[in-house]
C-alpha cells in the first residue's frame, strides 16, 4: 500500500507521456474498425481519470483514522549529503493523514468528472489533456508530500499549466466598455500565484536555516520548537504566500478573472481543488511549523477571512455574469475556510477542512453547470435568460442543488461545514466574526436564489427555444458531484472522524 | 615544483584541433556543414581526455592547478563548445564566410577559458582571460558585412580592453601590497598585518572586481552585452552567453576563495550590492525587449546577478555557497544553450529574431516551441526543469550566509523573469500564426535540442550526481585556501 500515493503521482504523469507520444495524425485502423485520434485521446484520458478516482477513493477509504497519524508512508532519497543538506536532505516523502485524505478524494472526484465535462473539447484535445493531467499530478503531489521542497515543487507544477490552459482554451468576457481577455486572466492568475510563492520561498529558507537540521522533511522540521520572535516574523510569509492561492482577501482578485477565463473543467479544478492548496499550505506548513506565530496572527487572518466572506458575497450579488457570480462566491466560501483556520479551535479547523471538501465539490458542480449553459447559449448573462427550467429541467435541478448547498441548506455538504466553522469561530473567541459570517451566508442565499429565479424560473424567454437538455456526460459528471454533496450532508462522519483525528494532533489548537 | 607537461594534454588536443580546423577550412573538400561536427568531436575529445586526471590533485608549476575544479570546468567548457559547434553547423554554412577559421577560433577560446579556471596566479589568469576575450571579440564581429555585427564587436572590444586595463591596474596594486601574484601568497599576505596598505589592497580588489564585472556583464558594467549579443551571429551569442559567464565565474570564484578570503568582510557587501542591482536591472529591463537575442542578453544579466549573489555569500567556513554557484552555473549553461539552439533553428528557417515573429510557432513547429518553452521555464526556475532545483539550492545557500534579504531579492527578481519568458510563450502558444504552413524538420539540430532538453530534465529530476561533482570541485578550491584560513585573525 505504500506505493499507492506514488501511483497517484505516476498515473497522471504517465498519462501525460503517453498522450504526448500519441501522434496527432495517427488514427488506429484494423480491418473495418477505425478509431480516430480524438477518440483515442478521450479514451486514454477517461481511463486515466477513472484510475485516479479509484486510487483516491482507495486512499480515503483505507486510511485508518484511529490516531490521525500518517499512513502509506514512502520515502525515497533524492538529494543528500551535499552542501547544506544533511543525511536526510531532500527526500520524496509521501504520506497521507486525515486532513489530506478527503482532499485527495476531492481531487479524484473533480478530475474524474472534469474529463466528462471536457468531452466536447476538440481543438488540440491531446495538448489539453496533457496539461490537465500535469496540473492534477501537481495537486496530488502537494496533498501527499511531506517534504517542503517537494511540497513547493508540486505547488508550482500545479500553477504552471494554468497559463496555457486558460490562454488557449479559455474564453474572453466582453463588458461592453472593456474586454477581459483570456490572456489577461491567464497572466494575472499565474503572476499572482507565483508572486505568492515568492513569500513561501523566503519562509521555507528561513525555517530551514532556523531549524539547523539540514533537511526539508516536514515532520522533522515540525519536531523543532522555533523561537517566538522567529515565529511571529515568519508566519505572515506563509499566511500571505499561501493565502494568495487560497483566495485570501485582498489578494483574491486573480480568482474571479482567472476562473471566468478558464475552460469549464479547468475552472472546476482550479476553484474546486487548487484554491485548497493555499488553505492547506497555511494549515500544514504555517500553523504546523509555527503555532505561536499562527496564534499571534490569527486575529488578522480572521479579519481578512471575514472581509473575504462578506466582500465575496456582496460582489457576487452585484454580478449578472453567471461565471463571475460563481467566481466571487468561491472567494466568499474560501473566506469561511480562512475563518475556520483562524479560529485556532479544533471544531473550527475541522469545519475548515470539511468546507474545503464541500466547497470543492459544490463549486465544481457550479462551474460545470455554467459551462453547460454557456456551451449552448454562448452567453452567461443571467438577466437575459428566463424560465430555462422548462427546456433544461435536469440542468436547473442540478443548479438548484449546488446553489442550496452553497447557501448552507441542511442535508447538503455546505451546511455541515459552515455550522462547524461558525461554532468554532464562536468558541475560539470571535463572536463578532461568527455573526458577520452568518450575515455572509444570508447574502449567499440572496444571490443564489435571485439567480435561480431570474435565469431558471419565472416567465420563459422565447429566445432560448433552441436550448436542449445538457449532454449525457455533463449529467453523469453532475450526478457524481451531487452524490458526494448529499453524502457529506447526510453522513458526514466518515469525513469528520478522519479530519478531527488529525486536527487533534496539530500543535497549539484549543479544543 | 613540478613541470609535468602531460597535464596539459586536453589543451594540446584543442590547439591541434584548431590548426586542423583552419587547414580543413583552407584545403579540405569537406562541406562547411560537416566542419561543425569535426570541431564538436574535438571539443568532446578534449572533455573526455580531461577525465584522465580525475582524482589527481596536481599543479603545473605554481601556475596552473589540475584538480577536480579544473576538470569540472574542462568538461563544462568542452560540452559548451561542442554544443555551440553543432548549433553553428547549419548557421555558419548559410550566413557566414571563412568557416574553418570560425571553428578554429572557437576551439582556441576554450583553451583560454580552461586556463582561467586552472590558473593559480594572477598573471596566468590575465593571459587566459585575454585569450578568451580576443577570440570572442573576433567571433562577435564575424559577420563581416553586417553593420550590427561590426558595431557589437567593436563595442565589445573597446569596453573589454578598458576592463582589461582596470583588471591589470588592480593586479598591479595587489602586487604592490602583497609582493606576489600567486593566489595563496596573496592570501597569506592579506591575512597578515597590512598596516596602512589595506586601503590600497581594497582598491586593487575593487578594480579586479570591476574588470571581472565587465567580463561577466554585471550591472553597471553591462552596457556592451545587449549590443554585442544582438549584433553577433546567433551561435556566437550562444557561445558568449555560456562560456564567458562560466569562465568568468570560474576565475571569480577561485580568486575570491583562494586569494581574497581574508578580506571577505570587506568585499561581501560590495558584491551583494552589485548582485542586487544586476538581478533587478537585468530582469526588469528584459521586460521591455522586443528582440529575442536582447531578451536573452538581459535575462543572462539577471542570471549573472544570482551567481554574483552566490559569490557574495561565499563563507570562509564552508564550501556550500561555492558548490551551489557551480551547480547553478551548470544548470544555467544547459538551459541557455537549449534556448539558443531553438532560436538558431528558427532563425535558420526564417531569418527572424523578433519576439512577435514567434507567433503561432506551436502550430508551425511544435517541437521547437515545446523545447524553447522548456528551456525558458528552466531559466525562470520552474519545477521539473533544471532551473528550479539549481536556483532553490543557490538561493538557500545565499540565505544560509546571513543574507536572507539578498535571497529574497533573488526570488523576487526570478519572479519578474517569469513574466517576460511567459510573453515569449504567449506568442508561441496563444497568438494565431501568420500562416499555418509547417516549418521544415531539421533532424541534426533537433537531435542536439533533444539532448539538451533531456539534460534539463535530468538535472531537474536527479541533480545528485551533478551536485556531487560541483561539491567535489568547490571543496578543492577551499582546501587550497584552508591552510591560510587558519592564519586570518
Amino acid at each position: 500500500m505504500e506505493w499507492v500515493l506514488f501511483s497517484l503521482l505516476a498515473v497522471p504523469l504517465g498519462t501525460c507521456l503517453i498522450l504526448m507520444a500519441l501522434p496527432s495524425w495517427w488514427d488506429l485502423r484494423w480491418r473495418r474498425w477505425q478509431v480516430r485520434h480524438l477518440d483515442m485521446v478521450r479514451a486514454i484520458a477517461l481511463a486515466s481519470a477513472a484510475a485516479q478516482f479509484a486510487l483516491a477513493l482507495l486512499v480515503f477509504v483505507a486510511y485508518h483514522f484511529d490516531d490521525g497519524g500518517y499512513r502509506f508512508e514512502l520515502s525515497l532519497d533524492w538529494l543528500r549529503n551535499v552542501a547544506f543538506l544533511g543525511e536526510k536532505g531532500i527526500s520524496l516523502h509521501l504520506a497521507v493523514d486525515g486532513i489530506t485524505a478527503p482532499l485527495i478524494l476531492l481531487t479524484g472526484i473533480v478530475i474524474f468528472t472534469g474529463v466528462f465535462i471536457s468531452w466536447n473539447i476538440e481543438y488540440r484535445a491531446r495538448d489539453y489533456f496533457v496539461l490537465l493531467f500535469l496540473l492534477v499530478s501537481g495537486v496530488f503531489g502537494v496533498f501527499s508530500s511531506l517534504d517542503l521542497f517537494w511540497f513547493f515543487f508540486w505547488y508550482e507544477v500545479a500553477v504552471l499549466p494554468m497559463y496555457f490552459l486558460i490562454g488557449i482554451w479559455g474564453s474572453s468576457t466582453d463588458f461592453g466598455t472593456f474586454v477581459r481577455t483570456k490572456e489577461y486572466g491567464a497572466l494575472k492568475l499565474v503572476l499572482y500565484l507565483v508572486a505568492g510563492s515568492v513569500l513561501i520561498f523566503i519562509g521555507i529558507f528561513a525555517v530551514f536555516i532556523e531549524s539547523g537540521l539540514g533537511t526539508f522533511d516536514l515532520p522533522a522540521l515540525g519536531s523543532v520548537t522555533y523561537g517566538e520572535t522567529f515565529q511571529k516574523a515568519f508566519f505572515p510569509f506563509f499566511m500571505l504566500g499561501f493565502g494568495v492561492l487560497g483566495g485570501l482577501w485582498p489578494f483574491h482578485t486573480w480568482s474571479p478573472d482567472g476562473h471566468v477565463a478558464a475552460p469549464t473543467a479547468v475552472s472546476m479544478l482550479h476553484a474546486g481543488v487548487l484554491m485548497k492548496l493555499g488553505a492547506l499550505g497555511i494549515l500544514k506548513v504555517g500553523m504546523y511549523l509555527l503555532p505561536e506565530g499562527a496564534q499571534y496572527w490569527s486575529p488578522v487572518l480572521m479579519t481578512l477571512g471575514v472581509i473575504g466572506a462578506l466582500y465575496g458575497a456582496v460582489s457576487a450579488l452585484a454580478q449578472t455574469d453567471l461565471k463571475y457570480m460563481v467566481g466571487y462566491s468561491s472567494v466568499s466560501h474560501m473566506g469561511y475556510v480562512m475563518m475556520g483556520l483562524a479560529s485556532m479551535h479544533q471544531v473550527g479547523i475541522n469545519g475548515a477542512v470539511l468546507q474545503m471538501f464541500a466547497h470543492g465539490v459544490m463549486t465544481a458542480l457550479m462551474f460545470a453547470m455554467v459551462g453547460a449553459i454557456y456551451d449552448q447559449a454562448h452567453v452567461r448573462d443571467m438577466t437575459i435568460f428566463g424560465g430555462l427550467a422548462r427546456k433544461m429541467p435536469r440542468h436547473a435541478a442540478f443548479w438548484a442543488v449546488a446553489g442550496l448547498s452553497s447557501l448552507g441548506l441542511p442535508g447538503l455538504a455546505g451546511f455541515v461545514a459552515e455550522v462547524l466553522i461558525f461554532i468554532g469561530v464562536f468558541k475560539g473567541g470571535y463572536p463578532w466574526a461568527g455573526a458577520l459570517g452568518i450575515l455572509a451566508a444570508a447574502i449567499t442565499a440572496t444571490y443564489i436564489l435571485r439567480m435561480l429565479a431570474r435565469a431558471y424560473f419565472g416567465p420563459f424567454n422565447e429566445r432560448w427555444e433552441h436550448l436542449q437538455e445538457m449532454r449525457l456526460g455533463e449529467q453523469f459528471g453532475g450526478a457524481v458531484l451531487i452524490f458526494f454533496l448529499a453524502l457529506v450532508g447526510m453522513w458526514p462522519f466518515p469525513f469528520i472522524e478522519r479530519i478531527s483525528a488529525s486536527v487533534e494532533r496539530l500543535p497549539g489548537i484549543s479544543s | 615544483m613540478r613541470w609535468d607537461w602531460s597535464l596539459l594534454a586536453p589543451e594540446y588536443l584543442l590547439a591541434g584541433w584548431a590548426a586542423l580546423m583552419a587547414l580543413l577550412g583552407l584545403w579540405g573538400r569537406l562541406r562547411a556543414y560537416w566542419l561543425g561536427y569535426v570541431a564538436a568531436a574535438g571539443a568532446l575529445a578534449s572533455a573526455a581526455t580531461s577525465l584522465i586526471w580525475l582524482g589527481d590533485r596536481t599543479a603545473f608549476g605554481d601556475l596552473l592547478a589540475v584538480d577536480h575544479y579544473t576538470t569540472f570546468f574542462r568538461v563544462t567548457f568542452g560540452l559548451i563548445a561542442a554544443s555551440v559547434c553543432l548549433i553553428s553547423a547549419g548557421y555558419v554554412e548559410r550566413f557566414l564566410r571563412h568557416h574553418g577559421e570560425y571553428y578554429a577560433i572557437l576551439v582556441v577560446s576554450v583553451i583560454g577559458a580552461t586556463y582561467m579556471a586552472a590558473a593559480q596566479e594572477l598573471l596566468s589568469a590575465y593571459i587566459a582571460l585575454e585569450l578568451l576575450s580576443f577570440s570572442l571579440y573576433v567571433l562577435a564581429s564575424y559577420a563581416k558585412m553586417d553593420l550590427r555585427s561590426n558595431e557589437g564587436g567593436l563595442k565589445y572590444m573597446l569596453l573589454g580592453a578598458f576592463s582589461s586595463a582596470l583588471f591589470l591596474y588592480g593586479l598591479g596594486l595587489i602586487y604592490a601590497v602583497t609582493k606576489t601574484t600567486h593566489y595563496q601568497g596573496i592570501a597569506e599576505a592579506l591575512a597578515g598585518d597590512l598596516g596602512g596598505t589595506k586601503g590600497l589592497a581594497l582598491l586593487g580588489l575593487s578594480l579586479i572586481v570591476v574588470g571581472l564585472g565587465f567580463k561577466v556583464s554585471a550591472v553597471p558594467f553591462h552596457m556592451w552585452a545587449p549590443d554585442a549579443y544582438e549584433g553577433a551571429p546567433l551561435p556566437v551569442t550562444a557561445f558568449i552567453s555560456a562560456i564567458s559567464k562560466a569562465a568568468g565565474f570560474a576565475l571569480f570564484l577561485k580568486l575570491m576563495v583562494q586569494a581574497f578570503l581574508p578580506l571577505h568582510d570587506d568585499w561581501s557587501p560590495l558584491l551583494a550590492s552589485l548582485a542586487t542591482v544586476t538581478m533587478l536591472l537585468g530582469n526588469l529591463v528584459a521586460v521591455h525587449q522586443r528582440n529575442i537575442k536582447r531578451l536573452l542578453a538581459y535575462s543572462s544579466i539577471g542570471q549573472v546577478g544570482y551567481l554574483l549573489a552566490g559569490i557574495a555569500a561565499l563563507s570562509p567556513e564552508t564550501a556550500n555557497a561555492a558548490s551551489a554557484v557551480l551547480l547553478h552555473l551548470a544548470g544555467y549553461v544547459i538551459s541557455n544553450l537549449a534556448a539558443f539552439a531553438c532560436v538558431t533553428v528558427y532563425y535558420n528557417w526564417t531569418g527572424k529574431e523578433d519576439i512577435y515573429e514567434y507567433r503561432g510557432l506551436a502550430e508551425r513547429a511544435p517541437f521547437v516551441a515545446l523545447a524553447l518553452s522548456i528551456s525558458l521555464f528552466s531559466l525562470a526556475g520552474m519545477p521539473l526543469f533544471a532551473g528550479f532545483v539549481t536556483k532553490f539550492v543557490l538561493f538557500q545557500a545565499i540565505a544560509e550566509a546571513d543574507l536572507l534579504w539578498l535571497a529574497a531579492v533573488a526570488v523576487f527578481a526570478s519572479f519578474v523573469s517569469l513574466y517576460y519568458y511567459l510573453m515569449v510563450m504567449r506568442q508561441m502558444y496563444l497568438v494565431e500564426p501568420e500562416t499555418r504552413e509547417r516549418l521544415g524538420v531539421a533532424w541534426p539540430e533537433y537531435g542536439l535540442v533533444a539532448v539538451l532538453v533531456v539534460a534539463i530534465f535530468v538535472v531537474g529530476l536527479g541533480p545528485q550526481p551533478l551536485f556531487n561533482a560541483a561539491q567535489e570541485a568547490a571543496s578543492l578550491v577551499y582546501q587550497g585556501a584552508a591552510t591560510f584560513a587558519a592564519l586570518s585573525p
